[in-house]
């Protein structure tokens, strides 16, 4: 149609919606309600959401794993259904904790292996596996079995997997799990460092860790039980959410189900079992609403154990959008 | 971590389509085959010797019972063509079962190259490193036994070998999918189709015995066919042949087509089925 790649976008989801059959009498589960998404070329996109928000869902319909039970989803102008072939040719993906490989290969070979399913040239998939093997520290590794690489060296062959082929597209899902802290700052640099160097490459994201998608994404989507519920950039976000006061109280002795305090909204960060206590979150309009607070919360028999404030992060906009942390529960029991 | 040396550098040239996709797709699945039949020596033990034992047993087994020497041979070619049948079950048929469990069939499904350049990989690697371990069969048959054979002409044996192992793992590439299909029943429904088609090839014996109606049953397995095929080019009269040796091999060439046709329809409708219900590419489900 005469469009230049860099004028189509690298991703667009319009009213995108997946319906799993329940199995043996359950009810049918709603995982997309109606995603509508646009990515454009060069950005670092992330989406987040709780477990069950239907991000993996997307993931899969994106990558042409999954059909939508309606809407429309397009990667690189191409719809996922009708031209499956020529998205599979654009994009690959990461998901994390994956084990991809055969045990016997080295992990030379097995990256090699990986090359030709995409149609890399023999001489451009050699020159492209060495330089990923050296910059991904694997150099010492090049050589040995995959099955005797620890989990964090088989996390960074499979996310040197992702880029044998320089997709257009990569899709990163959770890339970071399970590895200690330098890895994962070391891969995220070199995400960063390789959308950046070509106009025409794309990241879409899926993380469980907050600082990470603040870090590295030009744009966030949250979605929470199939629907977008926001999508700006990740300073945006904080920004609508800026002003008052992020309190996170440390509290012992919480009555059943408590969602709020004198009208103001409770989340619940995770317990801590080891004292009894859960972390209760709270944003105040001004500081002088903690008072309040405190004597509320002491009149129903709940003893506080600690209080700090902070900045406005991102999960504090995550929290107010969506109504809970990516980890939290409902309400504690 | 020297960013800087990243991969920009590298010239970009044109990815493979059409045919040279699906060739390089198909030899990358096919060296992993070969790599793995040839790197873990205690497999080379239990894929090159354990199976040949049967035939072992066999042949000493007519030797002992004073039967003709040409059962000799008939349980060498049985042996032989034994290893493969056990390839074409656990290597080709249960194999995309487990991908499955690895995660991996996913990333198979994601990738543009052919699933059928990737099953067509899976089946010259084993048949390639099947060869491997046959030969060892062959040579014990040969040099240990003595076992005799009657002159024949290389090419034939030849062509009949390729019509055979077409046929075979033909079949292997469609019950692959098939097998997927039964989730966690794979292992059960290769272990139950062992014996009996190891029976009803009469790989040890000559199928004729199995009177003619078990012989007209059998003849619908390639492997019997094969079997019963491979043994009149190397035997000629005293393999006791179930149909004419060209009858036989036009029947493999058509098993071939029928089952490559049926891999074919078999991968894509498993690929929809994955797509549409969201389970084939869970590894719990």
């Amino acid at each position: 149609m005469g469009h230049s790649p860099a004028a189509v976008p690298a991703v667009e989801t319009r009213d995108l919606k997946r319906v799993f059959k329940g199995s043996r009498g359950s009810p049918e589960v709603v995982a997309l309600a109606g995603v509508d998404l646009r990515i454009e070329r060069g950005e670092v996109f992330g989406l987040l959401g709780p477990n069950g928000a239907g991000k993996t869902t997307a993931i899969k319909i994106l990558n042409t794993l999954l059909y939508p039970t309606s809407g429309e989803a397009r990667v690189a102008g191409h719809d996922v259904v009708r031209e499956a072939a020529e998205v599979r040719r654009r994009i690959a993906l990461v998901s994390g904790g994956e084990s991809s490989g055969y045990g016997i290969l080295n992990v030379r070979e097995c990256l090699w292996m990986f090359s030709q399913f995409y149609g890399v040239p023999r001489a451009e998939a050699d020159a492209r596996v060495d330089r990923l093997i050296e910059t991904l520290g694997l150099k010492d590794l090049a050589k040995t079995r995959i099955n005797r690489l620890s989990t964090g060296q088989r996390q960074r062959m499979n996310f040197a997997r992702g880029f044998v082929s320089d997709p257009e597209i990569l899709f990163l899902d959770e890339p970071t799990l399970g590895m200690d802290v330098n890895a994962a700052r070391e891969l995220r640099e070199f995400v960063l460092t390789w959308v950046r160097e070509s106009p025409g490459r794309t990241v879409l994201l899926t993380t469980h860790y907050m600082a990470e998608a603040d870090m590295m994404c030009d744009r966030i989507a949250i979605i929470d039980r199939g629907r977008t519920l926001a999508c700006d950039a990740p300073s945006a976000l904080r920004r609508a959410v800026e002003g008052g006061q992020h309190v996170e109280l440390e509290v012992l002795g919480v009555p059943e189900g408590l969602a709020d305090v004198d009208g103001i909204a409770v989340t619940w960060g995770a317990p801590h079992p080891e004292r009894g206590t859960h972390t209760m979150k709270l944003r105040l309009a001004d500081g002088g609403q903690l008072p309040l607070v405190l004597r509320a919360l002491d009149a129903r028999g709940v003893s506080v154990r600690g209080v700090s404030t902070r900045e406005t992060s991102l999960e504090d906009a995550f929290i107010a959008i969506v109504g809970r942390g990516l980890d939290d529960s409902e309400a504690p029991r | 971590m020297s960013l800087a040396a990243a991969l920009p550098a590298i010239e970009h040239r044109p990815r493979h389509t059409g045919a040279r996709l699906f060739a390089h797709a198909m030899l990358a699945r096919m060296y992993v085959r070969i790599v793995g039949s040839l790197r873990e020596p205690t497999w080379m033990i239990a894929d090159a010797i354990f199976p040949n034992l049967g035939m072992c047993a066999f042949v000493l087994l007519y030797r002992a019972l004073g039967a003709p020497r040409s059962y000799e041979a008939l349980a060498l070619i049985g042996g032989v063509l034994t290893t493969y049948w056990i390839n074409v079950l656990w290597g080709m048929g249960a194999q995309l079962y487990f991908e499955k469990m690895q995660g991996q069939l996913a990333l198979y499904f994601a990738a543009p190259c052919s699933r059928l350049a990737i099953l067509s990989g899976m089946a010259l690697g084993g048949l390639v490193a099947t060869l491997l371990r046959s030969l060892v069969g062959v040579a014990i048959g040969l040099w240990v036994f003595h076992v005799q054979v009657a002159p024949f002409s290389p090419w034939v044996l030849a062509g009949v070998f390729v019509l055979t192992m077409v046929a075979l793992y033909a079949l292997g590439m469609t019950l692959s999918s098939l097998f997927l299909l039964y989730g966690r029943e794979a292992w059960h429904t290769a272990n139950a189709l062992q014996e009996p088609v190891y029976f009803l090839s009469g790989l040890y014996f000559p199928v004729r015995t199995l009177g003619a109606l078990g012989a007209t049953a059998a003849g619908v397995l390639p492997l019997t066919l094969g079997t019963d095929a491979l043994r009149q080019v190397l035997l000629g009269p005293a393999a006791q042949g179930l149909l004419p040796l060209g009858q036989e091999c036009l029947a493999l060439a058509g098993f071939g087509v029928l089952f490559l046709f049926l891999a074919g329809r078999a991968m894509a409708y498993l690929e929809a089925l994955a797509k549409r219900e969201g389970r084939l590419t869970q590894r719990w489900q």
